[in-house]
């Protein structure tokens, strides 16, 4: 791997940390509500950057740590809120995340809960340890992902096998748009297959407007069905990365659910880009034996003719890359196949794992012209990039400095968007969300190109 | 739907004028599980400080609390824009364990190496108060070896509320102004430090431009687009005049007791208090009749420009009935008055961090019926506003999806704005702002106002 200086300190950081990506699981499971066990501006700071992206409201509560509490252990605060969340919002879960406060003074959130009762009928508490001190948000948002996945199917939960009409498929999507989300519902509607998709937030942070004030949201995926998920046919993961963390022996919930009841797993990466869909697709059919419907075909047949349309305007085009590991993979992956070179893939995340996964998604001959940091800062980024001359960059909001002194354009995609309308409606995956990229891209070299040439054509 | 309920601990944080008996409960921690709008301690220390524009502003802890405040205010500059810029120690494990004072020294020496500020803050978060990292030790050490003050704010998230983070951002502050003291002590003739004032779009140049009309001279601005050399200085000053009461006024008590300056609080919204602030500070100069003329003279110029607009805008907005939900109660006085201006009726109106006097005034201002909160969460603000059916809520980020969700205008009264609301230039975007929200044609068509859903 390529090594930038590096610094001690992180400036201008492109992550963020792991409890906002657990908070985030949350908000797309029905009826649950966040909780994170530490300080007041915890809760309010993610708060306020997921509204930023999403438009909605997006509550999390807070255990509210005082002096007194971080001295004698944030059990009684978390009892406290737990009754109070329960009171006001009548929640079906509560997912408490903890925060480098709690996890460092050794709160044992296990045994404070373990106090609680439970019982049937009882709102589920379901605690995820996410430590801000370590890994990303994009760690908080799989760690939750996995520990309701094996809160709700605990070791010989599984019941016998009804004869079942269809099959069905968990789905744990990753860090994906609500646009992303919406587009997986709708091909597993079109295959007629059941789907358990984990986390759902597609509804619940991107409802109609209200009549009357909804204390949780409507929508996120029913948490019966994520007990189910102990009966299900098989599982996916989606995203490279995520597939190298459970091959080096590192549990995700796909691989709890396949230790504790057998289920096969299929782990794809983020499906940008027609290889990335093709394999996404044909996996699909293995697991769910339903060839892919006729609408995919078409979709994916005027994709490539658009490719062709439009290969000249980004043949050896260079491009800056960056945000959460798995998605600068697939990014990367689908920028290569339409010859565009991802002079620099960076993220602020360090599974160790990027350098590998790109090594498998990119073509021999452009390999050495790719940049890969892992832990990379936007400071770093932009020093890196100068060198690099590129003519784009593609990742979220953050990046808008950077593409500002460097007077590139920005592709706005991923998470965040904070200085756009539309972040979370933004469709990456499949073939119409490469479509949609591809269009995006295009576009934003040629209206470049217009805008900074002195004759003006209304013309290609 | 269920009715929302108030949590029964937060029952004396919640008042009816004309119902209740008044005797509102404020300066509590917030409830835990109550979805507070507040922030924390190192929020507090933050806001204050991070528009001085040529200083080094480096969280020490994981990487969260500077992600979450990297680049999202509207503090402008009119030179340097090192506070722009988002440093964390951002510490791992490991510093958590073996302790991140050596992360911190080295992270000092290589930021000031590279981007050469004219002072440092160093932001304690949670985490330092926890593994008892010596923040003070260091920063004397890399100062004595760097040749600029480096300042520990000490500002660990839990340790109180907001107010706490204001008063540890103002006991640096203090610190930096004590220190970088020039060995001057007499008065600069007609001088003033303004305090609590913070550039958002730009307010801090409308104010100045003021002052110099009437032929103040402004030593200082704390911190509206500041220059860590400005603060050598301010010693100098005749007047602190403190606007957002809430965070500076424990620097203005300590510059008081310290160098003499008395001070005095205004505000800088809307018509009243705009004029009403310009005039306190002409009349502080009572052997100069000529300031008193010329603040006159501004103030009928400036007004005599904005009325016409506002007149027109008034028509369209008289009756419709507004929420306020802000963080200072000071603030909630001035949009109270601003609001009136422009025939609006206020039905609701809170803040995160206003006192028992706060509370007091603002229910004397109030009409009855009006419903007072102090720390509020977003269901009682939902609650509320819908009980009271509001046209506009008047707030910050985390209150603006609860206002367009049920379908009512919004103004964002937050440092997150891009656009200037002082004076009497901000008092005509005010209005406009409003005016647009309120009068857009797409309340006609969201649910709460249109109740035949036509494709049912």
């Amino acid at each position: 791997m390529n090594t930038a200086k590096s610094y001690t300190a992180t400036r201008n950081a492109c992550k963020m940390c792991t409890p906002l990506g657990a908070a985030l699981v949350f908000h797309g499971i029905e009826g649950a509500i966040p909780l994170l066990h530490g300080s007041q501006g915890c809760s309010t700071y993610m708060r306020r950057y997921l509204i930023s992206h999403f438009k909605e409201p997006v509550d999390i509560a807070s255990s509210n740590f005082s002096e007194e509490t971080a001295i004698f252990g944030g059990g009684a605060n978390l009892k406290l809120a737990i009754e109070n969340i329960i009171r006001q919002y009548s929640p079906g879960m509560i997912g408490i995340a903890t925060t480098c406060l709690s996890e460092t003074i050794g709160d044992d959130v296990p045994m404070i809960l373990s106090g609680m009762d439970q019982g049937e009928g009882r709102t589920d508490l379901v605690h995820v340890s996410t430590p801000s001190y370590t890994g990303t948000h994009m760690d908080g948002f799989h760690h939750a992902v996995r520990a309701v996945t094996a809160y709700c199917n605990p070791l010989g939960s599984r019941i016998r096998h009804k004869p079942k009409p269809r099959k069905r498929i968990n789905l744990f999507p990753g860090m994906l748009s609500n646009e992303d989300l919406r587009h997986l519902k709708e091909i597993f509607e079109d295959l007629d297959t059941k789907l358990i998709l984990l986390p759902d937030y597609s509804e619940r942070l991107e409802g109609p407007s209200w009549v009357e004030y909804h204390a949780i949201q409507k929508g996120g995926t029913p948490i019966r069905d994520i007990r189910d998920m102990s009966l299900s046919d098989a599982s996916m993961e989606l995203g490279a990365l995520l597939a190298g963390l459970s091959q080096k022996g590192e549990k995700t919930a796909g691989t709890i659910l396949k230790e504790r009841f057998d289920i096969p797993l299929v782990s794809p990466g983020i499906p940008i880009g027609v290889k990335a869909t093709d394999s996404f697709f044909s996996a699909l059919e293995e697991i769910t034996l339903k060839p892919v419907p006729e609408k995919y075909k078409r979709q994916r047949g005027r994709l490539i003719d658009a490719y062709v349309d439009g290969n000249k305007y980004v043949s050896k085009k260079k491009a800056v890359v960056y945000g959460e590991e798995d998605f600068v993979t697939a990014m990367a992956g689908f920028l290569a196949e339409i010859g565009i070179i991802p002079v620099l893939c960076a993220s602020g995340g360090r599974s160790g794992l990027l350098k590998q996964a790109l090594t498998q998604i990119l073509p021999q001959n452009i390999r050495d012209q790719v940049h890969v940091h892992q832990g990379m800062d936007f400071t770093q980024m932009e020093e890196a990039a100068k060198k690099l001359s590129p003519d784009f960059a593609i990742g979220n909001s953050k990046g808008y400095t950077l593409s500002r002194n460097l007077k590139i354009p920005l592709v706005r995609t991923g998470f965040p968007i904070h200085d756009r309308v539309g972040g979370a409606r933004i469709l990456h995956i499949g073939y119409r969300g490469t479509q949609q990229l591809f269009d995006t891209i295009v576009n934003t070299l040629l209206g470049n190109r217009q805008d900074i040439s002195t004759v003006g054509y209304a013309y290609m | 739907m269920k009715p929302i309920s108030i949590l029964e601990d937060r029952k004396n944080q919640v008042f009816t004028k004309g119902d209740d008996e008044f005797d509102i409960s404020c300066g509590k921690k917030s409830l835990a599980g109550s979805v507070s709008q507040r922030a924390c301690v190192f929020c507090g220390s933050r806001v204050v400080l991070y528009p001085i524009t040529d200083a080094l502003h480096l969280v020490h802890g994981p990487i969260g609390c500077a992600s979450y405040t990297w680049d999202i205010r509207g503090a402008l500059s009119s030179g340097p824009e090192l506070h722009r810029m988002s440093f964390s120690t951002d510490l791992s494990g490991t510093d958590i364990i073996y302790g991140g004072e050596k992360k911190l020294e080295k992270a000092l020496f290589e930021l000031i190496d590279i981007y050469r500020p004219k002072a440092a803050f160093v932001y304690c978060t949670c985490i330092v108060g926890i593994i008892g990292d010596d923040v003070a030790a260091v920063c004397k050490k890399v100062e004595a070896k760097a040749g600029i003050p480096v300042l520990p704010v000490h500002s660990e998230g839990f340790k109180g509320t907001k107010k706490d983070g204001y008063k540890a951002a103002c006991d640096a502050l203090f610190s930096l102004i004590d220190r970088s003291r020039e060995e001057i002590p007499e008065k600069i003739p007609l001088s003033i430090n303004i305090l609590g004032e913070f550039n958002i779009g730009g307010e801090t140049w409308i104010i100045r431009e003021y002052y110099k009309r009437m032929g103040i001279e402004v030593v200082s601005v704390m911190t509206g687009d500041s220059r860590v050399e400005d603060f050598s200085s301010s010693h100098r000053a005749c007047l602190n005049v403190v606007q957002c009461s809430g965070s500076l006024t424990c620097l203005a008590q300590k510059m008081e007791k310290e160098y003499g300056i008395p001070f005095i609080r205004v505000s800088y919204f809307g018509i009243e208090d705009t004029s009403k602030a310009l005039y306190d500070v002409a009349s502080f100069f009572p052997d100069r009749p000529d300031i008193m003329e010329k603040t006159a003279l501004l103030v009928r110029e400036e007004v005599a420009a904005i009325l016409p607009e506002l007149y027109e805008i008034k028509a369209d907005l008289k009756g419709k009935r507004a929420a306020i939900y802000v963080g200072g109660a000071f603030k909630a006085f001035s949009l109270i008055k601003a609001l009136k201006h422009l025939g609006m009726e206020v039905v609701l109106v809170g803040s995160q961090t206003g006192n028992k006097e706060d509370y007091a005034l603002l229910k004397d201002m109030c009409n009855p019926g009006t419903v007072i909160l102090d720390d509020a969460n977003p269901l009682e603000l939902a609650k509320y506003v819908l009980e009271k059916d509001a046209h506009l809520f008047i707030g910050g980020v985390k209150e603006k999806p609860i206002a367009y969700k049920l379908g009512l205008g919004f103004c964002d009264h937050n440092h997150e704005r891009k656009i200037p609301l002082a004076g009497f230039e901000g008092m005509k975007n005010f209005a406009r702002e409003i005016h647009e929200t309120v009068s857009s044609p797409v309340w006609d068509l969201v649910p709460r106002k249109c109740f035949v859903d036509v494709l049912k």
